[in-house]
């Protein structure tokens, strides 16, 4: 029996998803909307009575205070409801609430077999013929939902189709060159002809055709996201030479030879695992190591922001996990690259979002997911640019905690292979593959093939299993199913041994899927573990006590082969070494050639207190609060210093400080740097500052520049095309220049390299955006300090020089030019002032630090006046600057590097003048009691910004509420 | 004397139980972590306990809505361990998730004047949002065993999307506040009555903290065990130096109950 059951609230008063809902669709362009009401509605099955569901929805579904319940048998159901939507999961999409229903259910003693749930709204205002399109814009997310208009009956289930069991062959190796170019593109494995000409000669080698299965295996291993080839591969530079990148050079393994070059060189022994895990590792303190992991998740949000974020998310955290013997996860981070807010929709490019839908969707993805695992989200960033339209950008990163005897895995022959977590069902299986192709032909699963769902409760229960078991010795190497699934999970564990794996027991969301879907579905919430014989029972029991779902997938062998059974039937086999070292490198060619020059003179001096005011209020500066607070930025009780500091917890901070270990006083910071705007003029400039930028953030809180490690994240155009390759090219080496002459090594990075979207004829292309991580330890939270300003009186000094580059800068941004000179980046003289600041907030001579950067001297001090209600009297004759008599509008708005305003009691002056010497310093102004900036020349006597902390507060705070909700500030 | 024993009692979902734990520890308790699935087969893990603190978390997703699942279990499998172990006079706390769990267990409530409980529970915030930011708190300690006895206002962080306590009786919170049920409120700074975000969800009477007519269970929407340290404080580095965090009041006052 089914039962259709609905729960809507007792009175309006209690609908406040209703009004939410009504207020967000007039903001997003319904306006004649007067009224949405919203019922929750769920299907019962099972062997139940009436009485059964009467009970379930008295007493579990509906609250008592705020709502009422009505029970339907589902058979004799009509479902009329007319002026209204419905919306219910695809088939095959796994319904997370579930679980919980039915768990309830059985404390209630009703025993149900499955549930399902759907919500409908009633729309006034909104007539008949438009409300599918309402729906679609707000109620319903379409990759996983469908829409019913005027029913509220719950669908009936359709057959779920079935994939062949059986192995497959794929006639190949007497195909020509045509035919492999068709086959890789008809079963969507991007392999190329090259790649394709090699997998030929190998089978051709063995004598036998492959299966299925092993071009897919073959595939996923050799695909970008694995091995990063055009990273990895050979490349013609034609282009100037900068730093000690050689002119028109010819370049073996980029990748080799920049970035993890930097890090050989410079050899740092707080450096413990770099590169090949999961995560890169530095010590902490006797006890524990940190590690990190920064991921993009481009094009899945694009598709579908909610989902692709929160998997995104999801996938970063499982990095963490499988980082030596399993990881605690301990801060997420998280960026995101969009189009402007408020873009008008006619601008938006046909099949693209608007940006305001993608953004709201991306930071509830994160939201969701990474409170509900109770991970404080402690850093992040949104950088605006109309080319990120089509192709919006997604980083998570996640920081772990880890005991300093795991940082090493073990995979010895004779291990099992356990898998723990989630079930397996098509979910994340991209573009059709030869089985597919009929699958997918008639049947709804395909739809939900195509993303990949989270569920946040599943992967935090395998969490809590995993980290139990690490702390009990019940495993010796354990990875994450992210891209690829059990066949990259299995294939990189099994890489120096061999591994055979029985895929028939694996289980699945529902029946129906092929070996090869088993195989590389990217079904979320599953990790793999090498776990030694004995120790079997007890992990399935550990995980058994807490409902996670674990089996044995096979095991770990000593013949060198990947074996795949299912059932008794071998679908398929192959070599570890032909997997794993046998993909041909790839020839690219890059060509840079400079930017040609703007030549223009600077914008006409427009009153230097509007100009603040205006950026204050650009989206890039303007403050994230409305974001920040949907995370859980405390939970885990490590906080020290929070994405929002000052007087009222509204202002910007540097970087965020955790105390991971409760009772202990030693933190670390994270900061990020990124500066898309930079690299229209020179990638290689860009990077420079991405990294100074990163390493100044957490500087300024007071963490040590001398054990601190970075990241890269590239994520740029299509790299096959040879001027997106030679930026990336002067990025990678900036970077290598960068961290040698920062002694910071890098420890792990990814990238993302084809970040294009096609409208018609045109191009979209997205700004060089490379973001740098920075993980820095402090050694004693108790000495961190925040940007605002603590008292009157005293001193405000500038750490840095004051240079004219204003190239990239947000001052001429705003006037809607870009500029031709980059803040250049010295190296010697940054690393200097790092070590020599932070000695000096080591030793308390310090009580505000902010750094530098979007807007300036400007907009830096501006931001320590309002988050304090403290003045700042600031004279420019006193700049420290490269030479003299620069333009007023450069001292205030140049983004030059490596500079700090410091705050520092009077008492202290002459101590810090000392601590800074050999690095560029000046005092260059006092603080008051009036809570207003102003900045003068002394010499003439002018003012040149007088702006009191309330209006500067409001310019910061307003514009991102106002572009996301189209309401004020306040109630958002 | 022994040492008190607290049992954090976790569930799918659970997220706060490391630090509530600590929490404890750090006041002199010992703390045991148990899996619902471990109590629920074995209920005399109550036995000897002191206090049983249910921490912060979306338990089981929050799915039909917060807490809703873990309580069901709670009331329909444990309901009558829990009565016993309270009638013994064992302490209840529940923290965020818990304290949504305490009240649709009905644990927790607000009896009407003939005696009889009156259905309460913890709606949506008025943005609909889930939300992060410190507030203030005044502290009722007349009934409740667990209510900081040192400081009359606390500031403590929330984080929650469903923190709105209202009742199906229009008085519920007048009558919490008379009979001093009503442990904490928000408001402002200067003690006066607040507006959003001070009040960060809308409750009505401006609860925060509610405990039940035998003071021994006591829920609230505040996260004191993430106001522990000193620099736990969003303003700590421009403040003078303070030796705790305000949370600190509330488990030496529930430690010192069990003693």
């Amino acid at each position: 029996m089914r039962w259709q059951i609905e729960v809507l609230p007792r009175d309006p008063s209690h609908d406040s998803l209703g009004s939410v809902l009504a207020r967000k669709l007039r903001a997003l362009g319904v306006p004649k909307i007067t009224r949405v009401d919203a019922a929750r509605l769920y299907l019962l099955s099972g062997a139940l009575t009436r009485a059964d569901a009467e009970r379930v929805a008295q007493h579990l579904l509906a609250d008592p205070v705020t709502e009422c319940a009505s029970v339907h048998e589902w058979e004799h159901y009509g479902g009329d409801a007319p002026g209204c939507v419905a919306v219910f999961k695809k088939h095959g999409v796994t319904d997370s609430a579930e679980a919980g229903v039915l768990r309830g259910a059985a404390s209630l003693g009703v025993q149900a077999e499955s549930a399902s749930t759907g919500m409908r709204y009633r729309l006034e205002g909104v007539p008949k013929a438009k409300l599918q399109a309402v729906a679609e814009s707000a109620l319903a997310n379409l990759a996983i939902e469908n829409i019913q208009v005027g029913s509220d009956r719950f669908p009936a289930a359709k057959p779920l189709a079935k994939g062949r069991v059986q192995r497959v062959e794929v006639p190949l190796i007497h195909a020509n060159d045509a035919a492999l170019e068709q086959l890789s593109r008809r079963g969507g494995l991007s392999l190329s002809l090259a790649e394709m000409q090699v997998i030929r000669a190998h089978f051709a080698a063995v004598g036998r055709e492959p299966s299925e299965i092993e071009l897919e295996s073959v595939a996923q291993t050799w695909s970008e996201h694995c091995k990063h080839k055009t990273l990895c591969g050979e490349i013609d530079y034609r282009g100037p030479g900068i730093g000690t990148l050689p002119g028109n050079a010819r370049i073996s393994n980029l990748l080799k030879t920049t970035i993890k070059d930097a890090t050989t060189v410079l050899d740092r022994d707080f450096c413990l695992s770099v590169f090949h895990d999961n995560a890169g590792v530095i010590a902490f303190d006797g006890n524990w190591a940190l590690c990190m992991k920064v991921e993009t998740h481009n094009h899945p949000s694009a598709i579908e922001p909610y989902g692709g974020a929160g998997t995104g998310l999801g996938g970063v955290i499982r990095d963490i996990l499988g980082t030596g013997q399993g990881a605690k996860p301990v801060a997420n981070v998280d960026v995101f690259c969009v189009g402007d807010p408020n873009m008008a929709p006619e601008d938006v490019p046909k099949g693209a979002m608007h940006p305001r839908r993608i953004l709201r969707g991306v930071v509830e993805g994160v939201r969701d997911y990474g409170n509900q695992m109770g991970i404080p989200t402690v850093a992040g960033g949104v950088f605006f640019d109309n080319r990120y339209v089509g192709n919006p950008l997604v980083y998570a990163g996640t920081v772990g905690l880890l005991p300093v005897n795991r940082v090493r895995k073990q995979v010895s022959p004779g291990d099992v292979i356990v898998v723990l977590g989630g079930r397996t069902g098509r979910d994340g299986i991209h573009g059709a593959t030869f089985s597919s192709l009929e699958l997918h032909d008639s049947s709804e699963t395909a739809d939900a093939g195509a993303v990949q769902i989270g569920n946040a409760i599943t992967e935090k229960k395998l969490a809590d299993i995993v980290l139990q078991a690490r702390d009990l010795d019940l495993f010796t190497a354990i990875t994450d199913c992210g891209a690829g699934g059990f066949s990259s999970a299995v294939g990189e564990m099994g890489e120096l041994c061999g591994a055979r794996v029985y895929l028939e027991r694996a289980p699945l969301k529902y029946a129906g899927l092929s070996p090869t879907e088993i195989w590389i579905s990217e079904s979320q919430e599953r990790m793999v573990l090498a776990v030694p014989q004995e120790r079997v029972a007890p992990l399935l029991k550990l995980a058994a006590s807490e409902d996670v779902e674990a089996f044995v997938l096979g095991e770990f062998t000593s013949t060198n082969q990947l074996e795949l059974f299912y059932g008794h039937e071998c679908v398929g086999s192959i070599s570890m070494d032909f997997l794993h070292n046998a993909v041909p490198r790839v020839e690219r060619s890059a060509t840079w050639e400079p930017a040609p020059t703007e030549g223009l003179p600077l914008p006409a001096a427009a009153d230097a207190t509007d100009v603040l005011l205006r950026l204050l209020s650009s989206p890039n500066i303007a403050s994230k609060e409305w974001i920040i607070r949907q995370y859980d930025h405390e939970v885990q009780a490590g906080s020290v210093l929070k994405p929002l500091v000052g007087i009222r917890h509204q202002a910007p901070g540097d970087a965020a400080v955790i105390a991971p270990v409760l009772g202990s006083t030693v933190g670390f910071a994270v900061g990020l740097g990124m500066n898309p705007c930079y690299g229209d003029i020179d990638p290689y400039g860009m990077a420079c500052a991405a990294i100074d930028e990163a390493l100044r953030n957490v500087v300024a809180v007071g963490a040590d520049p001398d054990h601190c490690a970075i990241l890269d994240n590239f994520s740029w155009g299509n790299c096959a095309k040879s001027d997106r390759l030679g930026g990336l090219v002067r990025a990678a080496w900036a970077c290598r220049d960068a961290a040698v002459a920062l002694g910071t090594p890098f420890i792990s990075g990814k990238d993302s390299l084809n970040n294009e979207y096609r409208v018609g004829e045109k191009t979209i292309v997205i700004p060089p955006s490379l973001l740098i991580s920075a993980l820095a330890r402090v050694e004693d939270v108790r000495r961190v300090v925040s940007m605002d300003f603590k008292a009157a009186g005293s001193a405000i000094w500038m750490v840095g020089l004051t240079r004219d580059e204003m190239g990239g800068s947000h001052f001429l941004r705003l006037h809607g030019q870009r500029g031709d000179t980059l803040p250049s980046f010295d190296g010697v003289v940054a690393r200097a002032t790092f070590a020599t600041l932070h000695a000096a907030i080591r030793s308390g001579s310090v009580r505000a630090c902010h750094d530098l950067s979007e807007g300036g001297l400007a907009v830096a001090a501006a931001e320590m006046v309002f988050a304090s209600d403290i003045g700042a009297d600031i004279d420019l004759d006193l700049l420290p600057s490269d030479k003299a008599g620069h333009d007023d509008r450069i001292l205030l708005f140049s983004e030059s590097l490596t500079r700090f305003l410091v705050e520092v009691p009077e008492i202290h002056c002459a101590r810090f003048d000392a601590q800074l010497t050999g690095v560029p310093h000046a005092r260059i102004g006092t603080t008051n009691t009036q809570a207003r900036l102003c900045i003068r020349r002394s010499s003439s006597g002018r003012t040149l910004v007088a702006a009191d902390a309330p209006s500067m507060e409001r310019a910061f705070r307003a514009p991102l509420p106002k572009a996301l909700e189209g309401g004020d500030a306040s109630h958002g | 004397m022994a040492e008190p024993r607290v049992l954090v009692l976790r569930a799918a979902g659970t997220n706060c139980d490391a630090e509530t734990a600590h929490a404890f520890v750090a006041h002199g308790a010992s703390a045991q972590t148990v899996h619902v699935n471990r109590l629920l087969a074995t209920p005399t893990l109550l036995d000897g306990v002191g206090l049983v603190a249910i921490p912060g978390g979306f338990s089981y997703g929050d799915d039909i809505a917060a807490g809703k699942v873990f309580a069901a279990e709670i009331s329909n499998t444990l309901g009558d361990h829990f009565r016993k172990f309270i009638a013994r006079g064992g302490l209840v706390l529940g923290i965020c998730n818990g304290f949504q769990v305490l009240v649709k267990t009905g644990l927790l409530s607000v009896p009407d004047d003939n005696g009889a409980a009156s259905p309460i529970t913890l709606h949506w915030n008025d943005t609909h949002r889930y939300e992060a930011r410190w507030v203030h708190v005044s502290v009722d300690a007349s009934l409740c065993v667990m209510a900081p006895k040192d400081k009359r206002l606390l500031e403590l962080p929330v984080a929650h999307g469903e923190g709105k306590l209202i009742g199906t009786d229009p008085n519920m919170a007048a009558r919490a506040l008379t009979r001093h049920q009503a442990v904490f409120r928000y408001v402002n700074a200067d003690g006066s009555e607040p507006e959003w975000p001070a009040n960060p969800n809308g409750s009505q009477g401006h609860i925060a903290g509610l405990c039940d007519s035998t003071g021994q269970v006591l829920g609230l929407m505040p996260h004191p065990e993430r106001a522990m340290f000193p620099w736990h404080h969003p303003a700590w580095t421009r403040e003078p130096q303070r030796s705790e965090g305000d949370g600190a009041s509330l488990f030496r006052a529930a430690v010192a109950a069990m003693r």
